[in-house]
């Protein structure tokens, strides 16, 4: 069970983590979300020993790892770009992790072999890393943080730059990896959707806070603060009385709704529009509306909630 | 306790560095040889040094002392290095000091002294200024040479003393050594002084220079490239070089000729003398002592001519026939005193420059 | 714990270089310049001054200046192009080419001087001015050609797509691109032809003198200690000036770079336009390089009266008395055992050098490991002669100082070389390493040394090279009874009759062979060829 307890990371001048605190039990996969610049990479690497820390502790299983060097800790992290060995080929990559734990040469091929059939790269097991398209080094690099069995893995934007068909394969595949393992995982990513679908916890993080720490469905019913709000796609707004956080289909276009505006544009969405209405404060509000009943550009609305739509924030 | 093992690395880097710099200090250097047994003397001398395999090896089977001979350039420059590195000399012996810089070698402290037995055979005149501490070798006339053959295909009648070189028939003829780069160039500068004295050298080069004369930088390139007779397309027909040099366009002619097409302009001629001497701080300074007795030994002298075409300062020693037949020797070359070198030389050089190559 | 170690570790790393060149380069100059400016113990800068009031040497210090800057202007419009053909056009034979073009670098000023001499060359400053082409042709042509081969062509097809013309495309896009390698080539070739001793005693003349030549005849002929020490202080402070704003402006041009090059940029020249240039190019470089060298293979097959290989069976013979004390055979022996270790110490030291390099983006290292390059070998000789004489550094007259003094030279060119290449190395895949298990000296071995490994080869093979070709330094230091090639050739060249001319051109030309195998081996060995001197 790894325990970040208060943990602050100065990158240079600027404050890259303030006091966050983090669990992840044997088992468990949690979700880091946040969007870029909000110290998610920092907080794996000083994790796993790779940043000096400014205060604060990582503990697994309640021993203090400072002290403790990277190679040490026995902990896997799955690097945002890869970063393979330029200079080995496929299968001496995902050998890498099981060779310096002293297996035989023999021993670290043969599992580098499993994983890569794992991640559906069998047969590229000789091919040099940089001819690789940009997702069978992703899974080259999934495979070899795998490949040492580590008590805790960590996965930088595993699915970042993959198309869409790939990303939800890859999404069912993990889950179904991390489901039969034993093993702690934190997963960083800016993609809500991501976390949703594979964390058990999502963890928000923005600025070096950590916002909310919650289940998938606690953080999209219940954010905890604007910022988590705003950064889940709800609209965060007083047009209705006190600080609420309303989804964009927690407004409807009534005739006789208390806010009135103007329609700034609409977006296409499969089965809906998505309409955005200026007010009166110059503040926006994004609205869901049925395809049939899109208003033009420029129109004058007046919106409503919908009951039960609207969250309590707490003010600023 | 986590060790890294980025320890030994390091470990095996600084011990290579200490390992590089250990067996380095523990061997022997040059001349710094610390058994008794292993009898090695070195010799500080200038590029041109030269003696025949047996004579050296016949010296060495005698004596059981090896010589190693250390190079540094030319004469000027391994006297230099000499005095640079006095406290601690790099040889044991130095040869190679000419009559320009006898001053300069025995007035820094840097010469041990030591008298030859066979002194008493080499003339009184070439110990002059040595105080003691040098012993001369050998002499060597820096003269003027002819192409004869040139003279002779264009019909002209060859100069014969430094006056005529000025005329406007010479006009072009003549190539010299920088003096400051060049041992038989700085000898033809002082020919210059010692024959028009200190006030009247600097006018003759002013008219050696309006009448063409071409300077170059050392001895191989005015021999070989700009004198007519050096056989490389040189064009002109008089150089500075050696008495001795008629003789050795013979012994270096292919195919081999009877005769030289070299003459010699004896009455423009510098004698100059090479000595050597023991340095005062030696390691080995009987072996050096050995060594110097040797360069006065028949043997050596008698081997001088066809190996550095100089003359033995010995008396008696047989000269070779091709310098007999070939090389006339000065009767009145040109000398100064060596004190009077050692006061005005670099002075003499600077003037020069300004009034020949500025 | 580990990250004291380490520091501990890197502090050594960097250490061993700077001692290096403080023990064999710093401590002797200072030994040197002391007994010229500190006789007395106090010290007197008023001939610094008198460099600059006396018209004499105010003249020596402006000739050196403009004939650097002149040098270096025709060596760069003539090397650009060459370095394009090179880097981005294949036709057969490129590799060869690549490499014959380096030879004359690491050839001995002496030997080429008499080449240029056998073309019939009067002395003259044009005679300097192709001298210094023909050195420093093959740094252009090199570290220009390296960038140019790593700058994506997309780059320049985006610019023509957004409707630049050739020109401007060259001006926006390919000169920014290689304007670090152009300051680069630009400084190394000012530096080499402002410190240039060799070809100006050679090919000079008496009238004309630079600052070396200069600093060279007041240490050996006038033995004006002071004066040769203010010259050298002049030389050392216009070098480190030259650095520090060469660094300075490099930094400011340089965007950093990948990796790279996993694929070979360079076209089969398609155009009729492309062909005339590359056949151009290709031309310069025959007269430039092709024509010295071919004079001196020549020369060596043809001794006094036919054709044949007497001068080469002349090399295992010849002993001319005792100006060689060994058979010019032996000397190949002494050349590669001395250029071997030369380059052991040359690539340990400046893989050290490297890595601290590499692990900042500030040049300081480069800049003092490249100051020797900038002084006078005659100061340094002679400093090393009265410095390196005593327990610790008893290293005068053993067999470790030439080899010492050759690594020093190298040492420069190896950190030029593998520098880069560790520079381009992600710092994440060290951190991957880490995280997978790999303690740091097993990253260190498997990332560091794995990639640049081969960049440090390719950097042995030059540093060989180098060694091979080295004479000021090594004239200086040799051993009577161990001389080297280049040392053989000079003391051929110094002795009278054709014989002794042939042997030399053999002796050079076997000399030459020696330094194209290094080169090619060494360009084979270059990993994704990241790195140029």
């Amino acid at each position: 069970m790894l325990t970040v307890t208060s943990l602050s990371v100065r990158l240079g001048d600027t404050e890259a983590l303030r006091g966050v605190d983090l669990t992840v039990a044997d088992g468990e996969v949690v979700c880091v979300l946040g969007p870029s610049g909000s110290g998610k990479s920092t907080l794996l690497r000083a994790v796993a020993g790779l940043e000096p820390i400014a205060a604060g502790t990582v503990a697994w299983n309640g021993a203090d790892l400072a002290g403790v060097p990277t190679h040490r800790r026995d902990f896997g992290l799955m690097f945002q770009d890869h970063a393979l060995l330029p200079h080995r080929d496929v299968l001496a990559n995902v050998a890498y992790g099981p060779r310096a734990h002293g297996a035989s040469r023999k021993a670290a091929e043969a599992r580098a072999r499993d994983l890569l059939a794992v991640v559906g790269l069998a047969g590229l097991e000789r091919r040099a890393v940089r001819d690789l398209s940009g997702g069978e080094q992703q899974r080259v690099a999934l495979a070899r943080s795998l490949a040492p069995e580590p008590r805790l893995l960590m996965l930088d934007e595993p699915l970042g730059a993959l198309d869409r068909a790939l990303r939800d394969r890859l999404v069912r595949e993990l889950r179904a990896l991390f489901d039969r393992r034993e093993r702690a995982v934190v997963l960083v990513t800016h993609d809500h959707e991501e976390a949703f679908a594979l964390g058990d916890r999502v963890v928000v993080l923005h600025d070096g806070r950590v916002h909310q720490d919650a289940e998938p469905a606690t953080v999209w019913g219940a954010p905890a603060t604007a910022f988590v709000a705003g950064f889940l796609g709800h609209n965060v707004t007083t047009a209705f009385g006190p600080l609420l956080a309303v989804p964009p289909d927690g407004l409807v276009l009534d005739p006789a709704g208390p806010v009135a505006g103007r329609v700034a544009g609409r977006t296409f969405r499969r089965d809906h529009f998505r309409i955005r209405v200026t007010l009166a404060d110059a503040t926006a509000l994004e609205v869901t509306v049925p395809a049939d009943r899109v208003p033009e550009p420029g129109a004058e609305v007046h919106l409503a909630l919908r009951p039960g739509a609207g969250i309590g924030l707490p003010e600023a | 306790m986590p060790r890294s093992s980025f320890r030994p690395v390091a470990t095996a880097v600084v011990a290579l560095a200490v390992a590089v710099l250990a067996v380095s200090a523990a061997t022997p250097s040059v001349g710094a040889a610390t058994r008794p047994a292993d009898r090695t003397v070195t010799l500080l001398t200038h590029d041109s040094f030269a003696v025949s395999d047996d004579v050296l090896a016949a010296f060495t089977a005698k004596t059981g002392i090896t010589v190693e001979v250390l190079r540094a350039g030319d004469a000027g420059q391994a006297l230099n290095q000499a005095i640079l590195t006095k406290d601690r000399p790099v040889a044991d012996a130095i040869y190679g000091v000419d009559r320009a810089f006898l001053g300069r070698a025995v007035g820094d402290d840097l010469l041990t002294r030591y008298r030859p037995a066979a002194l008493t055979t080499v003339p009184a005149a070439y110990t002059a200024g040595t105080r003691g501490l040098l012993t001369p070798i050998d002499v060597a006339d820096v003269c003027i040479n002819v192409d004869e053959a040139w003279f002779a295909e264009h019909h002209r009648r060859a100069p014969t003393t430094l006056a005529a070189l000025t005329r406007p028939a010479n006009r072009d003829l003549l190539v010299v050594e920088d003096p400051s780069t060049s041992s038989p160039g700085l000898a033809f500068l002082l020919t210059t002084v010692a024959a028009f004295g200190d006030q009247g050298w600097q006018r003759y080069w002013k008219d050696l220079r309006a009448n063409g004369v071409k300077v170059v930088d050392g001895w191989e390139q005015a021999y070989y490239e700009e004198f007519s007779g050096g056989g490389q397309g040189g064009e002109r027909p008089l150089v500075v070089s050696y008495a001795s040099s008629p003789a050795a366009a013979v012994v270096y002619a292919d195919p081999p000729i009877d005769s030289s097409p070299i003459g010699t302009m004896t009455r423009t001629c510098f004698r100059d003398v090479e000595y050597a001497g023991v340095l005062r701080n030696a390691e080995h300074p009987r072996e050096a002592e050995r060594l110097v007795d040797f360069m006065l030994s028949e043997p050596f002298q008698a081997d001088l001519p066809l190996q550095m075409f100089v003359y033995p300062v010995r008396e008696g020693t047989p000269l070779p026939e091709v310098f007999t037949e070939n090389a006339d020797v000065p009767t009145d070359p040109y000398s100064l005193p060596a004190g009077e070198i050692e006061r005005n030389r670099d002075d003499w050089i600077r003037e020069w420059t300004g009034i020949v190559l500025r | 714990m580990s990250r004291r170690t380490g520091r501990v570790a890197a502090i050594t790393i960097t250490a061993v270089p700077l001692l290096f060149v403080a023990v064999l380069f710093g401590w002797p100059l200072v030994a040197i310049l002391g007994r010229g400016l500190a006789p007395d113990g106090r010290l007197d800068l008023g001939p610094v001054g008198d460099v600059f009031t006396d018209p004499s040497l105010r003249g020596v210090v402006w000739f050196t200046v403009w004939q650097a800057a002149l040098s270096t202007a025709i060596t760069l419009v003539l090397g650009i192009p060459g370095a394009f053909v090179l880097a981005r056009m294949r036709f057969p034979g490129r590799d060869l080419v690549r490499a014959v073009v380096t030879v004359p670098f690491v050839l001995p000023t002496v030997l080429v001087g008499s080449a240029f001499l056998a073309l019939g060359l009067a002395r003259s400053l044009g005679a300097i001015l192709l001298a210094h082409l023909f050195f420093n042709y093959a740094v252009v042509v090199r570290v220009v050609g390296e960038l140019w081969s790593h700058l994506d062509p997309r780059e320049e097809d985006a610019a023509r797509v957004l409707g630049a013309g050739r020109w401007r495309t060259f001006r926006t896009v390919t000169w920014p691109g290689i304007l670090p390698g152009v300051l680069a080539a630009g400084a190394i070739t000012f530096l080499f032809c402002f410190t240039s001793f060799g070809v100006i005693l050679v090919l000079g003349g008496p009238t004309r003198s630079t600052l070396e030549t200069e600093i060279y005849r007041q240490t050996t002929r006038f033995l004006d200690l002071p004066l040769a020490a203010a010259l050298s202080v002049v030389q050392l402070v216009a070098v480190a000036a030259l650095l520090v704003v060469v660094g300075r402006l490099q930094r400011r041009a340089s965007t950093p770079r990948g990796l790279g090059a996993a694929r070979d940029l360079a076209r089969p020249p398609r155009t009729a336009t492309a062909r005339t240039f590359a056949a151009v190019n290709l031309a310069v470089m025959a007269a430039l390089v092709g024509a010295p060298l071919t004079v001196l293979v020549v020369r060596s097959l043809t001794p006094a009266g036919g054709v044949g290989l007497a001068n080469y069976r002349a090399l295992g013979q010849l002993r001319a008395g005792s100006i060689l004390a060994v058979a010019p055979l032996d000397a190949v022996w002494n050349s590669v055992w001395i250029a071997t270790i030369a380059t052991v110490i040359a690539v340990t030291v400046g893989g050290c050098a490297a890595w601290a390099a590499a692990r900042t983006r500030s040049r300081l290292v480069e800049g003092i490991l490249a100051l020797p390059l900038g002084v006078s070998a005659v100061t340094v000789g002679f400093g090393m002669l009265i410095a390196l004489d005593r327990p610790p550094l008893a290293l005068r007259g053993t067999v470790w100082l030439v080899p010492l003094a050759q690594a020093l030279v190298a040492l420069p060119f190896v950190v030029m070389l593998t520098a880069p290449v560790l520079r381009a190395i992600d710092p994440r895949v060290r951190d991957a390493a880490a995280v997978l298990g790999a303690p740091p000296g097993r990253v260190w071995r498997t990332v560091d040394v794995a990639i640049a490994g081969r960049a440090l080869l390719g950097a042995g093979a030059f540093a060989f090279a180098i060694s091979l070709g080295e004479f000021g330094a090594t004239s200086f230091l040799v051993r009577p009874d161990t001389p080297t090639l280049p040392i053989v050739v000079y003391r051929l060249l110094s002795q009278p009759g054709s014989a002794a001319f042939g042997a030399a051109t053999a002796a050079g030309v076997v000399l030459m062979a020696l330094v194209v195998v290094a080169m090619v081996a060494g360009d084979r060995l270059r990993f994704g060829r990241v790195g140029a001197f």
